[in-house]
């Protein structure tokens, strides 16, 4: 069962000088990635994952015990396409924009092929008749891999602070 | 003085058409509110709080909610169950700081008076002064000083709790046709925890309550539903209001996807679109009577089945205009990984981001800025005719008209 695999969280003693190239590279896609979803581009987002990835928003208070659902529950590449097919084709929600702060990106090991890389991340929202508001915040735990020269993510966990959604999660983080 | 356009207009008095119109301030009322605290949550009423599966083991515990007021959800050293107020008997103070954890006993911070997991007062700290001086009375008895506890019904692992002690029980409170729909999904098989959501919606409490009393609604805003055959108007369906309208039963049937003339009708089926992962909208048979139900247990949960689905959606006021919806996936110990797999993909139907659940979240919000300032105004509710009886079919506001039917009589209003 895919739920089985997600990767635990390691201990982040491990981020170090020597993987600053690569830090660097982790920043921009990570960025990458924000604008692209702030910009209403969520049809690029599969292009970042690998075919059996896992992506997932998932509250803390399931990860820290452990327990597989999720509040967006993406098990493979395919499900992350449709979900995105749902947004554009069948979901109805109001209008609203979101914004994407990105911070302390690093490496947290590299294990093989693998990579292992966590971020904060911080998201607005603001509808077309009210100011922004805080929507929500959190922590990115990814794996990714390099294809042809390229970084995919294996994994991105979308890890939130929040206790609540307020009202919905429409987009992925 | 003379009275408010409102007064004048009739807000506080329900319109003569009776139970086919809900009046707008009824969202809005902070009296009616509290009385609605009073009446249904903390009164004769069995309120949902847990699963046995979330404290396994002796000195578990889980906090939950009945109403806005905080409980916490104990598995005692006999291995039963019992649920207290998070509230100190000393000053009020939630003693209990954690949503779940284990303990030998509970210790509130405020002035380290200990209760046993079973409630009572097993220690006062400085109870014989210091220094020959202060301390507590002679007299004090500690048996009058436990923790408030509530009575505890446990039905096939789900877990509720009522603040009245002559309550009925739980099997009268729920009704013959409520009890079986009950104990189909809770059975005594063992449970599963796969997880929690937990959503804020900005509305009332109760258009909570009213969405899933509102097949009409589902069969046209929720797109995805009908078109993967999940939730549709054309399948045999029924929307059974139980004990005088307090509960509901929605029952439908997964067929799959299909075009038919009564798709042609819903704008929002959409024949041409194809999904990459048909697994996510492909459930396995589980139950005999291959129906999917929606369970309305007043006041505090819904009961879900849907697809390979199964989930407590508790509803927590939080105040007028907003409550929790504390969403609670599980699954049966013994069941095969498979199934598991499956009901961990369905998920995304159900919870803040579900492709069913995400447009409740939305309407409901639009409903509740709808009803701000038109006290004076009432909806109208006649899909399906004007009576309360059982309808065999989906395009229906019975049940919501039997609700209000019984909400009025119960609030005498």
């Amino acid at each position: 069962m895919q739920t089985t695999t997600d990767t635990p969280p390691v201990s982040v003693k491990a981020a170090a000088s020597d993987h600053a190239a690569l830090r660097h590279e982790l920043r921009d896609l990570y960025e990458e990635i924000g604008d692209l979803l702030d910009d209403n581009r969520v049809e690029e987002l599969p292009g970042y994952f690998t075919e059996d990835c896992t992506y997932k928003v998932i509250s803390r208070e399931n990860y820290d015990q452990g327990l597989p659902a999720a509040t967006m529950f993406c098990d493979g590449v395919a499900m992350l396409r449709d979900r995105i097919l749902a947004i554009r084709e069948t979901q109805v929600y109001e209008p609203r924009s979101w914004r994407h702060f990105i911070s302390g990106v690093r490496v947290l090991a590299i294990e093989g092929e693998l990579i292992r890389a966590r971020g904060n991340f911080l998201v607005t929202e603001a509808f077309s008749d009210a100011d922004p508001t805080l929507f929500i915040v959190g922590r990115y735990e990814d794996v990714l891999v390099r294809r042809d020269g390229r970084l995919l993510f294996k994994q991105r966990l979308a890890v939130c602070d929040n206790h609540h959604v307020r009202r919905s999660l429409i987009m992925p983080i | 003085m003379g009275k408010t356009l409102q007064a004048e207009a009739g807000v506080g008095v329900w319109p003569k058409e009776g139970w086919t119109r809900i009046p707008f301030w009824i969202y809005t009322d902070p009296d009616l509110f509290q009385r609605e605290m009073d009446t249904f949550f903390y009164g004769p009423s069995w309120n949902y709080v847990g699963l046995d599966c979330e404290i396994p083991e002796p000195g578990s515990f889980k906090r939950s909610w009945i109403g806005e007021r905080q409980v916490v959800v104990v598995r005692d050293k006999d291995g039963s169950i019992v649920v207290h107020e998070n509230r100190c008997a000393h000053r009020g103070a939630r003693f209990c700081w954690n949503n779940k954890g284990k303990v030998d006993s509970f210790t509130c911070p405020y002035h380290q008076w200990n209760f046993a997991l079973n409630g009572k007062l097993q220690g006062v700290p400085l109870k014989r002064g210091a220094l020959g001086k202060g301390g507590m009375p002679s007299d004090f008895d500690a048996t009058q000083h436990g923790l408030k506890s509530l009575r505890v019904h446990v039905e096939g692992g789900s877990i509720w709790a009522t603040f009245d002690p002559n309550a009925p029980s739980f099997a009268e409170y729920c009704g013959t046709q409520m009890h079986e729909y009950v104990q189909r999904l809770f059975n005594g098989r063992p449970l599963k925890l796969l997880g929690y959501n937990r959503q804020f919606i900005p509305s009332n409490w109760k258009m909570y309550i009213e969405n899933l009393k509102d097949p009409y609604h589902a069969t046209l805003l929720h797109s995805f539903l009908i078109t993967f055959g999940l939730w549709r108007a054309d399948t045999q369906s029924e929307s059974i209001p139980t004990e005088g309208g307090k509960h509901g039963i929605m029952i439908s049937r997964n067929v799959g996807k299909k075009e038919s003339a009564a798709t042609s009708e819903i704008k929002r089926f959409k024949g041409k679109l194809e999904l990459l992962d048909m697994d996510s909208v492909t459930p396995r048979q589980e139950f005999d009577d291959g129906k999917v139900v929606g369970l309305t247990l007043f006041p505090s949960v819904v009961l879900h089945q849907q697809a390979n689905t199964l989930g407590m959606r508790q509803i927590i006021p939080k105040g007028l205009d907003g409550f929790e919806l504390a969403w609670t996936y599980y699954g049966y110990a013994d069941e095969d990984a498979e199934m598991t797999r499956l009901r961990l993909r369905h998920t995304n139907l159900y919870g803040p981001s579900g492709f069913v659940a995400m447009e409740d979240g939305e309407v409901l919000v639009e409903s509740q800025q709808g009803a701000g300032g038109y006290g004076h105004r009432a909806a109208v509710i006649e899909m399906g005719g004007r009576d309360v009886e059982p309808q065999d079919h989906m395009v229906t506001e019975v049940l919501l008209r039997a609700f209000y039917k019984y909400y009025r009589e119960a609030m005498g209003i």
